[in-house]
């Protein structure tokens, strides 16, 4: 059987690799894809949202579509998570918290060296999650990068405290909703595009309720309320998949 | 010289990629990968795509390193069971 599962892995890397040699050469200039697309993205991008880092004005720009169903994609796999492994309320899941009292079974020891350092470290790491959510129209960085590290900064205080510790301040009725907003939030912007006259998620149309803000500008600041949106849903959905793992989805003590 | 990081990057890839597959250890496996997954990081950035190179670390080599943990401290690490 490992001998078979051997010869299909071999077969089908070799089948991918045949494949590739019709890909065009890497970086080729006469490529299709550098005759056309990316010469009109590096010449326009800039003048058209002056956002100098091509890659987010790509992502939440000119393939807006793409990544709002990719936020959608993450929400969907967080709630999927959420229905599997949380246990339900009520008295059913009194009883089967009951059944395994293992907070109570094993009190989790204190280090208070473990602590002090998720201390310190948790608002420097904090703090760089809104730096790279901020600052990624210039620099490497966006809503994803930026939530996937607001979101292990709560769970480095999950780590170093317990996890009962980090719920009380960043309750399940707080980053589900948040979840779901920042869905919203994406997902309204465009509405809202649409209802002013313009395409949907067209930013331009929003000139309409900022007069004096060159369209440019307006296109640079509607990439910014999009990738809030989604770092508020990567970032719960993180915290929230880490939350209902390591409690066995009773949200009782912590690794 | 970019082909000798190139070489040196594939050679970790695989040999990391071999050893997860076969070390007996869940925990072992988890840890292995979360280094495979930082190769994979310099990867990227040596080609260029430093935006995929850091979704690579944040993602790759640490959230899903912290899931997998989670997860085999829960389950057990011992792949026999």
């Amino acid at each position: 059987m490992k001998k078979f599962a051997i010869l299909v892995t071999v077969l089908v890397g070799a089948i991918l690799v045949w494949g590739a040699t019709d890909f065009p050469q890497w970086g080729d200039p006469n490529s299709p894809a550098s005759t056309h697309v990316s010469d009109r993205y590096i010449t326009e991008a800039y003048s058209a949202s002056h956002v100098p880092n091509l890659v987010s004005a790509i992502l939440a720009d000119y393939r807006n579509f793409d990544t709002m169903f990719e936020t959608t994609v993450v929400f969907t796999a967080g709630t999927a998570i959420f229905l599997i492994l949380r246990l339900p309320l009520g008295p059913l899941a009194r009883r089967r918290n009951s059944k395994h009292p293992q907070a109570e079974r094993h009190p989790l020891p204190r280090d208070p060296i473990l602590e002090m350092a998720c201390r310190i470290l948790f608002p420097p790491t904090h703090l760089f999650g809104l730096y790279v959510l901020t600052h990624g129209h210039y620099s490497p960085g966006g809503g994803f990068q930026a939530g996937v590290i607001l979101g292990a900064s709560f769970i480095l205080l999950a780590i170093g405290f317990d996890l009962r510790a980090i719920l009380a301040r960043f309750p399940e009725g707080l980053f589900k909703p948040l979840a779901a907003l920042g869905v919203l939030l994406y997902v309204g912007l465009g509405v809202l595009c649409l209802l002013l006259g313009g395409n949907f998620l067209d930013y331009e149309a929003l000139r309409v309720l900022a007069p004096g803000i060159s369209s440019a500008m307006i296109r640079s600041h509607g990439i910014l309320i999009v990738e809030c949106g989604v770092t508020l849903t990567v970032g719960s959905v993180i915290f929230g998949i880490y939350a209902n793992l390591v409690s066995r989805g009773n949200h009782e003590g912590g690794l | 010289m970019t082909w000798v990081l190139d070489l040196f990057l594939l050679f970790f890839i695989a040999g990391t990629a071999i050893a997860a597959l076969e070390s007996k250890c869940l925990l072992t496996s988890a840890i292995i990968l979360g280094a495979y997954s930082f190769m994979m990081c310099l990867v990227y950035a040596a080609l260029g795509a430093v935006d995929v190179a850091f979704t690579e670390a944040a993602v790759g080599a640490g959230a899903g390193t912290v899931f997998f943990l989670s997860t085999i401290l829960r389950i057990g690490r011992d792949t026999s069971q």
